[in-house]
């Protein structure tokens, strides 16, 4: 796992690779501070953030297909079998 | 470079990555947490009407899981009624070896898990090529920085207004088309841990990789959607 090592002042190319680290929680304390303190200070950078969180938000809102009646009918249909009746 | 056909790799791997840190305290945690599903049905009590052949449990598990499983094996096969015959497989190979479920993990990690592997080495058996991640891939367009890396055309502002868009309007569907779109590994760690919101270690032990590689994947795959946001929300 390449995990960059911050430079005291981390830029924004570097911040926007390190988003998903920060939000699994897997940068170090000391990255982790660096990293909130150059969003403090970045307008781009703390928007690009914000952007990730609601691309979660957009992601977790697709939801699959809704299970067809007759899938469902077949599916039971196969566990009839399945148990010998 | 991370993420090397790791996935491919792990089909191959019967134990779980992460298998020898699932302790009977943390399995034992589990069940007393009684997480429930989206149904309100704990694990304990399905697993036990299941054993016991109550085929309203069946029913209640079939609600539950079998449309996120299709999407699932969308993921490794090339059609929907592929997936979907891979999903009916599942269920036969769950009713077979469900009194060998042991909760170490829960009972839809467990199904999704058996899903995996078969639709896997169903992709396989078709012949369909795996895309792999070998590349670098930036997260941002590096024309978007000037030399010293900061930002030189930086993000607009539509993060607060993206949500409010999502009940009208195309965007779900794309955002549907761009996951379908993403390189396999991409594709199946957004899905289980985005939409189906499994935790990173559920996802590592359904796809048999590794935690670093589950974040590099995860990392790509948000990242290709946000840019597909970005580009549908400049388009106002
Ligand atoms: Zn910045």
């Amino acid at each position: 796992m390449r995990l960059p090592t911050l430079r005291r002042d981390v830029v924004c190319q570097q911040a926007v690779e390190l988003v998903t680290d920060y939000l699994e929680g897997r940068l170090s304390r000391r990255d982790a501070r660096q990293f909130e303190a150059h969003l403090r200070a970045c307008d781009g950078c703390e928007e690009y953030l914000r952007q990730v969180k609601a691309t979660i938000t957009v992601l977790g809102s697709v939801q699959p297909d809704d299970l067809a009646p007759e899938t469902r009918q077949g599916l039971l249909e196969l566990y009839r079998q399945f148990r010998g009746e | 470079m991370v993420g090397r056909g790791l996935l491919r790799h792990g089909a191959k791997v019967t134990g779980r990555a992460g298998g020898p840190n699932r302790t009977a305290p943390a399995a034992a945690k589990h069940r007393i947490g009684r997480a429930p599903y989206a149904a309100g049905v704990s694990d304990d009590d399905l697993v036990r009407r299941l054993r016991a052949g109550d085929e309203s449990a069946f029913a209640e598990a079939v609600n539950t899981y079998h449309s996120s499983m299709v999407r699932l094996a969308q993921t490794f096969v090339s059609s929907r009624a592929v997936a979907e015959e891979v999903a009916q497989d599942t269920w036969l190979a769950v009713l077979k070896g469900i009194d060998h479920f042991e909760g170490r993990s829960s009972l839809k990690t467990w199904i999704f898990r058996i899903l995996a592997n078969r639709a896997r080495s169903t992709g396989v058996h078709e012949q369909r090529t795996t895309p792999v991640d070998l590349t670098d891939e930036a997260t941002v367009d590096s024309r978007r920085f000037d030399a010293v890396g900061a930002w030189s055309d930086p993000p607009a502002h539509w993060s607060d207004e993206v949500v409010d868009r999502l009940s009208s309007g195309p965007l779900v569907a794309q955002v549907r088309a761009g996951i379908s779109e993403l390189p396999e590994g991409q594709r199946a760690v957004v899905t289980l841990r985005d939409l189906d919101g499994l935790s990173s270690k559920d996802v590592c032990d359904v796809l048999g990789i590794s935690q670093a590689n589950q974040r590099v994947l995860l990392h790509r795959g948000r990242s290709r959607i946000r840019a597909l946001l970005e580009l549908e929300l400049a388009k106002r």
